[in-house]
């Protein structure tokens, strides 16, 4: 039983893997516009990926907006989720229903609803024209949810008294927040933020309606390109992000991982 | 001070009514206005093909069947990803606490390639010459014609929304606890009794998160199926694109289209939170 | 009376280290047994084996003479009463108490019927449809009881039932367990580190430390009659010393010969003995065996506990009687109030209630610093 689930497991990891492998692969193939045939091995379109004006601008405007859109949701999300902490149980509700509809609406219209807001509003303000800046405004819109829901949790679990007990310590509400509260909910506050980040990085759909000629994000490049052969490049610069991600985890497990040797140590 | 802190949620409520509600009021807007702002019903029945001058609908004009078709292949996404997460996740959430960290960004890390990529090695995978028909040729197999079948539209969605049912079920099945499976085990119930009556009733809350995160996306869809479905057959998110950005844009019944979908897919959810009456028991969150 | 359960040389271990080490055990029917040690000690691990959830590497068990080894749980006629009661959170109390019968495809009537009487028994009638969410601890602690005897298993585990509980309702329900007990007639194999609760329930008393059994008994035995230096310090307070057995009967620590009633040593062996506190009488100086100077007094309701300085060993005595600090007292030992130990791996352990005194000055003190800070 034990042998057969783990062999299922590397099988299911396996499929998993395989098509990721293959990029990587094909990254460091010499052969252009053939799609997906192994040639020879060579640099080439690592090198060539720092000359692709296209590649490196969509790069710079998906960091810049999941910078931008972190930040504010992250922002946005945390004084939410206090101010909808401290509301009645109706009201509460409501405000979470708001915040689970963007979470739970099919992509493709929220992309095609921004679609619709902002060449209406792009009439009587031309700031509203697709591109970067919509693009933020987007992307803010569908990271913010998930900041909220990493922090509920953290406040429902915080003992109440603790806000009370800096007060009666002699903080000012605001001291107290921010040397009580605001500790108490980091956790939540980080991962919210990192999750914005991924989500954004990650997004097609929305930006696919969002954004204009003047500001891509790569996905939406890369769509243009899946049309058309894709130029290797790509490839190469998915690598490298995936490569940066990768080790970034492996060294977050490694921490996670001695974290609970050392709690299980102390334990004993 | 109630109040106060209350106020604090102002910002994010007025920003969610201005890019959320009003957006979406746009889209029945347009959807029930003609070109020139008045009332109409032209965008609906254009979806079922009712001609009104004859009363009647012309199904083959109709998208009816792309809604359908569409409906269909995420059931079929749905399940297949919930047969094959369900062992893994579980299997997961019993291994030892350091494996379990490991193996959740192993399930986590795929997302962070592009998938428009991943789908396209997929691509090449599966087409006639691809890996998957050299590899079945070794056996005197083949060649098989995946490419541009229903079959390699399901792959494809299975492949990329995997994660998205593994990770609800885990975040789930790793809170039922040992002393609860020895205790049904101690009261009498074999492996199958155990897993019927105290496993999958306590995991319940996950797959219907794990359906729900799984179903929306793949139904609504719109590259997958292009890319990997070679454009035979459109699915509804390959229709709504073509009519807010194709070459002959039709965004009233784009956003009819819209509609339809959105009202779909919350029929559904509703359908599984009547499943679902463990209210009081702690719902199972993705946590990424 | 027959054995229900024999476990024979029992070894297991975790991970390279050692929880069980040679364990021989017999359990009566009808019996109720507690296996009491510090955590650690393999009481938990036993049990286990018993129910199934542990494959010893080593050794035998035997239900009756029938060798279980490989038997798994869900066909084994005992049940557990497990540490944090592991009720099903998807199911309602009668469910709850009813999954066992299920799972055996009982008819409805059969399962109604248990249901009510267990619930019955355990004082929960009218509390089938809540969820056990719902429940105090107290309440969801019968939830358990109920649940494993609708089983009707010839054998119950208990797994540290009480420990959630408060003082009050822990002294309740140990009551009510014992009850239960006797009125089913049924095996108890009970797991605790509370050697209160081993004494006051337990038909016998499994003492165990380091994987092995250090003593088996009557809870008086257990008590009286400590086979070494751990059980002795494990069970209520007890004075232990170095002496030498000089010949049957006599035994000497202090430089004095008492005489004593265990017999059996070699000559001049070296032994532990232990005197417990309430056990010692005291009396004016120039009668006592011994002589001492009194170093600390506590009030504990019924007595007072003195700790009293004997040519440097503290002694703790339990006295109905004031004696003021640094007063001068004689102490006087009945024969059959001194056990005289073994020599064990624990000898010398223990030592004597000299930091105990220590820690209880500070712990008294903050009563006259709170006074002094004002």
């Amino acid at each position: 039983m034990k042998t057969l689930s783990k062999i299922y497991n590397i099988i299911i990891f396996a499929i998993l893997y395989f098509p990721i492998v293959m990029v990587i692969v094909f990254s460091f193939n010499s052969a252009r516009y053939t799609p997906m045939e192994w040639k020879d091995f060579s640099f080439q379109w690592y090198e060539l990926l720092f000359q692709n004006e296209e590649i490196l601008s969509a790069l710079s405007v998906t960091l810049e907006v999941a910078l931008i859109s972190t930040l504010a949701a992250t922002l946005l999300g945390t004084t939410a989720a206090i101010g909808i902490h401290a509301m009645n149980k109706k009201l509460r509700s409501a405000m979470l229903t708001i915040n689970h509809f963007p979470m739970v609406n099919p992509e493709i219209v929220t992309g095609v609803a921004f679609m619709l807001l902002f060449v209406a509003l792009a009439v009587v303000l031309p700031l509203f024209k697709p591109g970067f800046f919509t693009l933020c405004i987007a992307h803010i819109t569908f990271c913010t949810p998930y900041v909220v829901l990493q922090i509920m949790p953290k406040l429902r679990q915080m003992d109440r008294h603790l806000f009370e007990a800096a007060l009666d310590l002699g903080c000012t509400p605001f001291r107290a927040f921010v040397k009580v509260m605001v500790p108490e909910i980091l956790p939540g506050i980080l991962t919210g933020a990192l999750m914005a980040f991924t989500m954004s990085l990650d997004d097609f759909a929305i930006s696919y309606f969002t954004s204009g000629s003047s500001a891509q994000t790569l996905s939406v490049t890369i769509y243009s390109m899946v049309k058309r052969p894709v130029t290797p490049e790509i490839y190469a610069l998915s690598t490298l992000m995936f490569g940066t991600v990768l080790v970034l985890l492996v060294l977050a497990n490694i921490g996670q991982i001695r974290d609970i040797a050392s709690r299980k140590k102390r334990a004993r | 001070m109630k109040k106060k802190t209350t106020a604090l949620a102002a910002p994010f409520g007025i920003w969610m009514a201005i890019f959320t509600i009003v957006p979406i009021a746009m889209v029945l807007w347009f959807a029930f206005t003609d070109a020139n702002g008045q009332f109409t019903l032209a965008n609906v029945q254009e979806i079922f093909a009712f001609d009104p001058s004859k009363g009647e609908t012309l199904w083959e004009d109709s998208f009816v069947s792309t809604i359908l078709y569409s409906l269909w292949l995420g059931f079929l996404t749905t399940v297949i990803s919930l047969i094959i997460a369900y062992p893994l996740a579980f299997s997961i959430s019993r291994a030892t606490e350091r494996v379990q960290l490991t193996m959740v960004m192993l399930v986590m890390l795929p997302m962070w390639m592009n998938f428009l990529l991943r789908t396209q090695a997929i691509k090449s995978l599966l087409s006639e010459s691809g890996l998957l028909n050299q590899f079945i040729g070794l056996f005197g197999f083949g060649p098989l014609e995946i490419l541009n079948t229903d079959a390699a539209i399901v792959i494809g969605l299975v492949y990329d929304f995997l994660p998205y049912m593994i990770l609800p079920l885990y975040s789930v099945m790793v809170k039922i606890g040992k002393s609860e499976i020895e205790a049904a085990q101690d009261l009498g119930a074999n492996t199958f009794s155990v897993f019927r009556r105290v496993v999958l009733p306590l995991s319940v809350p996950g797959i219907l998160n794990g359906i729900t995160m799984v179903f929306v996306p793949s139904v609504s869809t719109f590259v997958i199926s292009t890319l990997l479905g070679g454009s035979k057959r459109m699915m509804i998110g390959d229709v709504i694109e073509s009519m807010f950005v194709g070459e002959a844009p039709n965004m009233g019944v784009g956003s009819a289209l819209s509609l339809v979908l959105m009202v779909l897919i919350f029929l559904c959810m509703a359908c599984t939170r009547l499943v679902d009456k463990s209210d009081d028991y702690e719902k199972g969150g993705l946590t990424l | 009376m027959k054995d229900i359960i024999t476990l024979k040389d029992i070894a297991v271990s975790f991970d390279g280290e050692t929880i069980l080490d040679g364990l021989d055990l017999s359990i009566h029917d009808g019996e109720f047994v507690t296996l009491l040690g510090p955590s650690g000690c393999g009481k938990t691990t036993t049990l286990r084996i018993i129910g199934g959830f542990i494959t010893p590497d080593r050794g035998d068990v035997f239900f009756g003479d029938q060798r279980v080894n490989k038997v798994p749980p869900h066909k084994r006629r005992v049940n557990t009463i497990f540490q944090r009661y592991a009720l099903f959170p998807h199911l309602n109390v009668y469910e709850n108490v009813a999954f066992g019968m299920r799972v055996q495809k009982k008819s409805k009537a059969e399962i109604a019927e248990t249901v009510e009487k267990m619930l019955a028994l355990v004082n929960l009638k009218g509390f089938e449809k809540r969820a056990v969410s719902t429940l105090s601890g107290g309440q969801q602690q019968r939830v358990a009881i109920a649940r494993a005897l609708a089983n009707n298993p010839r054998v119950l585990l208990l797994d540290e039932p009480l420990a959630a509980l408060d003082l009050k309702l822990r002294k309740d329900m140990q009551v009510e367990l014992k009850n239960i007990q006797k009125s089913l007639g049924i095996t108890f194999v009970y797991v605790t580190h509370d050697q209160e609760e081993a004494l006051s329930m337990s038909d016998t008393v499994v003492v165990m430390d380091g994987g092995r059994i250090q003593q088996i008994g009557t809870p008086t035995d257990i008590y009286n009659e400590p086979q070494n230096a751990f059980v002795a310090d494990f069970i209520g307070e007890s004075n232990i010393l170095d002496g030498i057995m000089r010949e049957d009967y006599l035994v000497e620590f202090f430089g004095k010969t008492f005489r004593c009633v265990d017999c059996g040593f070699g000559k001049d062996e070296p032994v532990d003995v232990v005197v417990r506190p309430e056990d010692i009488d005291i009396v004016e100086p120039e009668k006592g065996d011994l002589i001492g100077r009194v170093t600390n007094i506590t009030f504990k309701g019924v007595h007072y506990e003195i700790i009293v300085d004997v040519k440097g060993f503290k002694w703790m005595i339990q006295t109905t009687d004031f004696h003021a600090v640094d007063s001068v007292i004689g102490i006087m030992i009945d024969p059959q109030e001194i056990q005289v130990m073994k020599k064990s791996e624990y000898s010398g352990m223990y030592g004597d209630y000299s930091s105990f005194s220590e820690e209880f000055d500070e712990l008294a003190d903050p009563e006259a610093e709170n006074g002094a800070a004002q």
